[in-house]
């Protein structure tokens, strides 16, 4: 058996085989990293038997930033700008997780107001999330509308982030022991008004593609995960649920007050495509139930930990009439949030899986390694198991029901 | 929970509890490593690897822990595993993908940023960097703004004569340097691409007063 390799999108190789001819028993051709259907900079080479792929091996780390070097070089609260771009489709609840993984080395708990508006980011991040992924995932079905739909839906939501943080995209919202600063005045009309709007389209979403007899021939036992290979691969999120394991972080070790929340968790029969995009679709309406509760029910108080004196900086009047808030503020700009030494890892469900944050701190403003448990990174690791014997049109398909984001995957 | 952890401690002795501010954490040799992860998974319900990662200690000797952080999906906890590599200068540690295939890929990475190696590991390469980048960047020695590198693609490398630079870190993206005086590690403390002293562009005719 002869194999010949073709390499398209490689400039520095692709004049030196020009004349690579497609002959041969099987193909290697290399898929991105710049390719529509693979949703940012992730490579596959792959190994095709004629339309049928044989072999598939992902090429990750175009986006790598070296996000975990950076932070042992800054202290904690200069590391939030950075989660913003991890998982920047829903970069909120990245900022909370950071925070929250600090705050548990720290000790700290925050008051329940703080924790009710964390669950409204971490919600509307996840309905970012997911809209996008429903979105992009139709489009890759050749669903070109429901794009459109999601993506009018999904606006609303960076306006209310844009109210409420000053950014669209890179929020970096929240800080160690609070937030940056408290809901804006009328924020949360509009937040129950985007969610009035935005459950009709999940509907119309859900009457326009679920039932589709073309997309049923395109998802419907394609790409099937079982449950031991979602839990040997390490998957998380959405993509493990589809598979049948009912593990949702929010229900299991649950942070920020979730347990406090009714909502459902979805799970699939039998973690194929199809079943990743109900799942989503599930998680949206329950991620809008919560935010109707949390909304109703968002306790009034402080929204920062008051007693964390050399975590969380003083309020701005007081630092500029005082000289001990002064001086307070100014320790904890330039060293840092003073964190006890210790490790820890905390993860939190994130629209996309399990976000977690290892820290060993030897007690400072810095912390002495920190790793990120990147969902994507896992997520996208089961694709040699899962692509081959697929045929190529079934591509898009598999990698838009994985939904990752390559920022996250490669930090 | 706890009864079942220090079963756990007592069946295996040469376990030694890890300090920790969480979940229970344990040091394990690395010879018991492979036996004790089996009987984690298959007799104590930790079905479920979240994480392999790995510590540079820079000065402590044994200087590279690896460590494992292993999830119950049925009893919702969490434990920690670390084991020493042995060699400091030619790290090793023995590989469990065999248990879980999602080690793998944290193997890897652990290779690409600290260069250890995992005995058994079926495809040991870079993950993250590409292949044939000479350093382990997440080593402590390894400077923040990088080291200068020939280019990944050989061709690119001769067509263009360029090579990939270190970052620039003064007056450059806002990163403190750890250590020092604080007013040294003030990033812009030390940018001296502009100052009063410096003459200004003179005055284009004909602008305004003040207009530079």
């Amino acid at each position: 058996m002869t194999v010949k390799e073709v390499s398209i999108g490689d400039i520095g190789a692709r004049g030196a085989r020009a004349d690579a001819e497609f002959a041969g028993d099987k193909m290697l051709i290399n898929m991105g990293p710049s390719h529509p259907a693979t949703h940012g900079v992730l490579r596959l080479r792959l190994e095709l038997n004629g339309e049928i792929v044989t072999r598939c091996e992902p090429v990750v780390g175009y986006l790598h930033r070296g996000d975990e070097k950076i932070a042992e070089n800054m202290t904690y609260n200069q590391f939030i700008p950075y989660t913003d771009r991890l998982d920047y489709i829903g970069p909120i609840h990245n900022n909370v997780t950071f925070v929250l993984a600090v705050e548990k080395l720290a000790g700290i708990e925050v008051p329940p107001r703080c924790q009710a508006i964390r669950v409204i980011c971490c919600e509307l991040a996840r309905l970012q999330s997911h809209l996008l992924g429903c979105g992009v995932y139709g489009m890759d079905c050749g669903a070109l509308t429901v794009f459109m739909y999601a993506f009018t839906e999904r606006e609303k939501l960076y306006t209310l982030m844009e109210q409420l943080t000053g950014a669209r995209f890179t929020t970096s919202y929240t800080r160690i022991g609070g937030l940056a600063r408290d809901i804006p005045e009328g924020w949360l009309g509009n937040v129950l008004k985007v969610m009035d709007d935005l459950e009709p389209v999940i509907e119309e979403v859900d009457k326009l593609l679920s039932r589709n007899r073309i997309f049923w021939d395109r998802t419907v036992d394609i790409g099937v995960i079982s449950r031991a290979d979602a839990i040997g691969y390490g998957l998380t999120g959405p993509n493990l649920r589809a598979s049948g394991v009912p593990m949702d972080l929010r229900k299991d070790t649950p942070y920020l007050g979730y347990e406090q929340y009714e909502f459902d968790v979805p799970i699939g029969a039998n973690g194929d495509c199809y079943d990743r995009w109900l799942v989503r679709m599930e998680e949206m309406r329950q991620s809008i139930r919560i935010i109707r509760q949390a909304v109703e029910r968002l306790p009034d108080g402080p929204w920062y930990a008051e007693d964390a004196r050399k975590i969380f900086a003083p309020p701005k009047d007081k630092v500029m009439t005082r000289m001990e808030e002064l001086i307070q503020n100014f320790m904890i700009v330039t060293e840092g949030p003073q964190i006890p030494a210790g490790e820890v890892y905390f993860e939190a469900e994130n629209p996309k899986g399990a976000l977690g944050f290892f820290i060993h701190s030897k007690g400072g403003g810095v912390p002495y390694r920190l790793k990120i448990r990147s969902p994507s990174f896992c997520n996208l690791s089961v694709l040699p198991k899962m692509v081959p014997g697929h045929l190529v049109p079934d591509l898009p398909v598999l990698l838009g029901s994985l939904d990752f984001v390559m920022g996250e995957c490669d930090r | 929970m706890r009864e079942r952890l220090n079963a756990i401690l007592e069946a295996h002795p040469y376990l030694a509890a890890r300090p920790s501010a969480d979940c229970r954490a344990f040091n394990c040799p690395p010879e018991h490593l492979i036996g004790l992860l089996t009987c984690l998974r298959d007799e104590h319900g930790f079905d479920f690897l979240t994480d392999v990662t790995a510590i540079d200690h820079q000065e402590a000797r044994p200087r590279f822990e690896v460590l494992y952080h292993l999830f119950s999906t049925e009893r919702h906890d969490y434990l920690r595993l670390a084991t020493p590599c042995a060699d400091d200068q030619q790290p090793a540690c023995p590989s469990v993908t065999a248990l879980w295939p999602t080690a793998d890929w944290h193997e890897r990475e652990a290779y690409d940023m600290f260069g250890i190696r995992f005995a058994g590991h079926p495809d040991l390469r870079r993950i993250l960097m590409w292949d044939g980048y000479p350093y382990f960047p997440l080593r402590k020695e390894f400077p923040l703004a990088g080291l200068e590198t020939p280019f990944p693609s050989e061709d690119l490398t001769e067509a263009t004569g360029a090579s990939v630079l270190p970052a620039p870190m003064l007056g450059g993206p806002f990163h403190s340097a750890q250590g020092g005086p604080m007013s040294a590690r003030e990033p812009r403390a030390g940018d001296q691409s502009w100052t009063e002293t410096r003459p200004r562009p003179a005055a284009a005719e004909g602008a305004p007063p003040g207009a530079a």
